[in-house]
């Protein structure tokens, strides 16, 4: 078991910067995401705790150790990888023993250790099956298999359930979940899907063009989101961006959006008169016709116990989550109001969440 | 646009049935959604409308006509498929007007022009219209592929799974945009997908297809509400039902084995008394929140209300609130 601890990586291609100064700790037995769209430098963080590629700068070190600069193989990580590259000439037994035969322990051993990993992946029913007839969701256990019974210090994975369909994929994040509450190794996960993130990760490090934007637990990240590059990102529909220009005061908890007084989470700075932007969860719109917002309804979208309306105001197109039960009509009249203590501000120049009472009791770290 | 009609369709894949039995009505300006898991057949039955399979049994009716031994061409069908293919060295104005450039159309160009003009806006690509395809971001492009169907009229528009290859916000954004555009069209579209959320908040109706066989078809809200079996149960909401046995709670009917439970079934009250329970965890899943009961030893997932302030480890008790009741096959019955 290990804390990994990543200090300042930088990683250059060329004249691609990929990764800028990024710093994280992942303590023993944590499960962290690595959270981003393409591009973001999210795999090239994880190939250099790996150990598959060189930082241009920064440590990273394993358990107090520094590993910077130390081969993969000398770094005691397992890697799962999206497409589970398994040895098709292989049966499942082979496949999941293999890292085990290289290292040189004995076969009978390694049919305990295979026996018991297949125990925990529920596959002992396929050990003597070739890999090819494996169903995607098989494939990926077999693939776990062979990362689990090396029993490493810690687990890297890249998008391990990307390659599959949305109801296999959700059956493995729980199982994933509960392997890891088993194993209680240290897990860095790599995933663009903010979903698989917010249910498996027990804290989530957002990576934006290269840059660590955000490391704190799912919730924190949800409801304190520090950019709006995060608020966007995290949650579906995402969050209601409402731009609006004013200044804000020490202990003030009023801004001024249109002609109406809205009630936000007290400041906690001064900021002279710019362009800030109001971000509002769906969940957190009400309908109400004293509504500080009104606008025309444009779409109903039905999801059994909830339902997402998309309002076209003033301000843009904002959506609401509300109980499926309550009636709403494409194309009726709306008037919409916000939870005051919910509310995140943003100064739209910089990106950055104006800091204000909803911080407080943040649990950072 | 035009009524299309299944009737009785199976096919077989080498002695491996791929539908079986299957009868479909899609009435004019309806929006149906196969849904089903990998490898349901939903792909096949949008295939064999589109006449890219022939039948083994069966016949495919398009508006009033017996289509089942025409070829594709002759159907009057459009096709758009997961994988968009668009011609890459064409500017987005030609790809979109490709279907409609094909000698045997003989379409005028300033008709051409205007068609393309006012798909391009439906689907907000106006801008883009003289980039080549290969300029364009991965949803600009299922945009020009879903256009390149939308300039023509065809009597239906076959979809398979055209949102999966999009990042989870602009699929979010799309579902919204595809089901206005039918709407204004009055578009006939039978759609297959594996994606609850896009057959819900965009079909008409939601065929529910498992082993080649259509199980159920309704509206979403009759699909969710009144599943006629507890596997259709499963396939819609989230989080899934909770199938728990019928000698957990008192005053079952006397033929059920299983009590389908969701959310809105469940009343749940901090405190022992009754049927006892006990958090074994609250899932933060940012726009919801997943509360995990235990319930001796039988797992019970429900969205938890904000305001509840549960913590693991609290006992909780439970009363049902006109639950669904199945019996021992799995078949829903009366309350």
């Amino acid at each position: 078991m290990a804390q990994i601890r990543v200090e300042k990586l930088d990683k250059s291609f060329g004249t691609f910067h990929a990764v800028r100064s990024a710093s994280f700790t992942v303590e023993d037995g944590q499960f962290l995401c690595l959270l981003g769209p393409s591009g973001c430098g999210k795999t090239t963080t994880l190939r250099m705790i790996a150990g598959l590629e060189l930082p241009t700068a920064g440590t990273i070190s394993l358990d107090g150790e520094d590993v910077t600069m130390n081969r993969a193989s000398a770094r005691d990580i397992a890697f799962v990888f999206q497409f589970f590259a398994l040895y098709p000439h292989m049966n499942v037994r082979r496949n999941i023993g293999f890292p085990l035969k290289c290292e040189g322990i004995g076969a009978a051993e390694r049919d305990l250790r295979v026996a018991e990993v297949a125990r925990i992946l529920r596959i002992s029913h396929l050990l003597d099956r070739p890999v090819s007839g494996l169903a995607g969701g098989d494939r990926q256990r077999v693939a776990l298999g062979r990362a689990i019974v090396r029993k490493p210090k810690c687990f890297l994975m890249d998008e391990p359930l990307g390659a599959l369909d949305t109801e296999m994929r959700e059956e493995m994040i729980r199982e994933l979940r509960a392997l890891h509450d088993r194993l209680g190794a240290t897990t860095v996960y790599v995933t663009h899907d903010q979903l698989e993130a917010m249910a498996m990760a027990d804290r989530i490090a957002v990576m934006n063009n290269g840059v660590v934007e955000q490391v704190a637990s799912p919730r924190d990240i949800y409801d304190r989101p520090v950019s709006l590059f995060v608020a966007d990102f995290i949650g579906s529909p995402p969050m209601n961006f409402l731009p609006f220009r004013g200044s804000l005061e020490p202990g003030a908890g009023v801004i001024r959006l249109g002609d109406r007084d809205v009630a936000v989470p007290r400041a906690r700075e001064a900021l002279p008169e710019s362009d800030l932007v109001l971000g509002v969860r769906p969940e957190h719109v009400r309908f109400s016709d004293r509504g500080m917002v009104r606008g025309e309804v444009y779409g109903v979208e039905y999801l059994g116990t909830t339902q997402i309306v998309t309002v076209t105001t003033r301000y843009g197109a904002l959506k609401a989550r509300s109980p499926a039960n309550l009636p709403v009509r494409t194309g009726e009249n709306v008037g919409l109001d916000f939870r005051p203590d919910t509310l995140s501000i943003f100064d739209r120049q910089s990106g950055r969440a104006i800091r204000t009472a909803l911080h407080e009791g943040a649990v950072h770290g | 646009m035009a009524d299309v009609e299944i009737r009785a369709v199976s096919k077989l894949f080498s002695k491996t049935p791929a539908v079986a039995d299957l009868s479909l009505t899609i009435a004019n300006g309806e929006f149906v959604a196969l849904l089903g898991p990998t490898g349901a057949g939903k792909t096949t039955t949008l295939r064999l409308v589109a006449g890219l399979e022939r039948p083994d049994r069966g016949s495919i009716w398009i508006g009033g006509r017996d289509m089942t031994r025409e070829a594709p061409a002759d159907r009057d069908v459009a096709f758009v498929f997961q994988q968009y293919s668009l011609y890459p060295h064409l500017t987005v104005f030609e790809n979109l007007a490709f279907a409609l450039r094909a000698p045997i159309r003989r379409v005028p160009e300033d008709v051409i022009r205007a068609k393309v003009e006012e798909v391009a806006h439906l689907l907000h690509i106006e801008t883009k219209l003289h980039n080549k395809a290969t300029q364009l971001s991965g949803g600009q492009m299922q945009r020009v592929a879903i256009g390149r169907a939308l300039v023509r009229s065809p009597a239906i528009y076959l979809m398979d799974e055209p949102l999966s290859s999009l990042d989870a916000k602009l699929r979010g954004e799309m579902r919204l945009e595809l089901k206005r555009i039918q709407t204004d069209l009055g578009a006939t579209i039978l759609y297959v997908t594996h994606d609850q959320t896009e057959a819900m908040t965009m079909a008409s109706r939601i065929g529910v297809i498992e082993s080649g066989r259509l199980m159920q078809i309704g509206t979403p809200r009759e699909i969710y509400e009144s599943p006629i079996n507890a596997y259709v149960a499963a396939r819609l909401g989230q989080p899934t039902i909770n199938l728990l046995p019928a000698t957990l709670f008192a005053g079952t009917p006397r033929a059920a084995r299983t009590i389908g439970a969701r959310t809105e079934h469940l009343a749940i009250a901090r405190g022992g008394g009754g049927v006892q329970a006990t958090v074994k965890r609250i899932e933060h899943l940012g726009d919801q929140s997943h509360l995990h009961l235990d319930l001796g030893g039988q797992p019970v997932v429900t969205l938890s209300d904000p305001e509840a302030d549960l913590a693991a480890g609290d006992t909780v008790s439970l009363s049902l609130n006109n639950p669904l009741f199945f019996d021992a096959d799995g078949i829903r019955i009366a309350a």
